[in-house]
């Protein structure tokens, strides 16, 4: 039996007591499947986007205590981000995130791997951050981002994707 | 804009001022009319109100709890919008990695080559 998909689109949560953004999406993939597309740097440099930049990892090791930067760029301007990977588990990774441009700031992300069985996963994201500041310079950053990238080109891309 | 945002999610983080917008989304109410449903006294309703204020969720005429407090829909909307717009960037980022593992099922195929049948 196929289970029930609650979150097939992304749910959002902003805490309203905590720096904290809560994220939660349903995937059809195996645990194993969605933790190698957030440890494998060929693939993770596929899909973390925004679809408008183009990403580069300058370095990636996927293993408890290792470190990892990548730069997005478009049309010659890049945002580097880096961090170290705290903790890597088959159903669990958490690592820090800090942006070049925001380098006194760091957020600690949790992603979670929860098994639904029949190859369906729900991915638990979480990021704490250092002040509902930064929280909500985040929560901007995802409204201009958003802007530039109609749902077309997005319907578009993933026909493409998975085509 | 950072602080306003800030000031408004603290604000919702209390369930009776939660539940007083939710009120205040169908009709403007005063205080006291607030208040009557609860089990606390006018002031404590009050205090709420207040800090519903500083948010700039709601907005009154004066002091009096005689005046009608309103709720300000545009803040709501602008926390709305910046959350939705955020999620549709998390919700985009998670449809090429739909894609990403759609095509992930022949790459773990091929991570398994059938035994030298072929070669």
């Amino acid at each position: 039996m196929t289970p029930t998909t609650t979150y097939p689109a992304a749910r959002i949560e902003a805490d309203p007591g905590l720096p904290i953004i809560r994220i939660t999406r349903d995937f059809v993939a195996t645990p194993a499947q969605l933790h190698r597309a957030h440890t494998d740097p060929e693939l993770f440099a596929r899909w973390v986007g925004p679809r408008s930049l183009d990403t580069r990892i300058e370095e990636w090791d996927a293993r408890t205590g290792g470190c990892w930067r990548y730069v997005a760029s478009r049309e010659g301007v890049e945002f580097g981000f880096h961090g170290t990977f705290h903790e890597v588990r088959p159903d669990r990774i958490v690592q820090t995130f800090t942006f070049d441009g925001a380098p006194d700031e760091v957020a600690l992300e949790t992603l979670r791997f929860e098994d639904l069985g029949d190859g369906h996963t729900r991915l638990h994201a979480q990021s704490l951050v250092d002040s509902f500041e930064g929280r909500d310079a985040w929560l901007r950053s995802g409204m201009e981002s958003g802007v530039n990238e109609g749902y077309d080109k997005l319907e578009e891309l993933v026909t493409d994707g998975v085509l | 804009m950072a602080d306003e945002l800030s000031r408004v999610f603290a604000a919702l983080a209390d369930p009776t001022r939660r539940d007083l917008l939710a009120r205040l989304s169908v009709a403007d109410a005063t205080v006291g009319q607030l208040a009557a449903p609860y089990h606390v006294t006018v002031q404590a309703v009050s205090k709420h109100v207040r800090v519903l204020q500083d948010a700039g969720l709601v907005s009154r005429d004066g002091h009096s709890h005689r005046r009608p407090v309103h709720l300000e829909a545009e803040v709501f909307d602008l926390m709305t919008r910046w959350i939705e717009r955020y999620r549709l960037q998390a919700e985009e980022r998670y449809r090429r990695l739909d894609a990403v593992l759609a095509a992930m099922d022949d790459d773990a195929e091929n991570t398994n080559p059938p035994r030298q049948e072929s070669a």
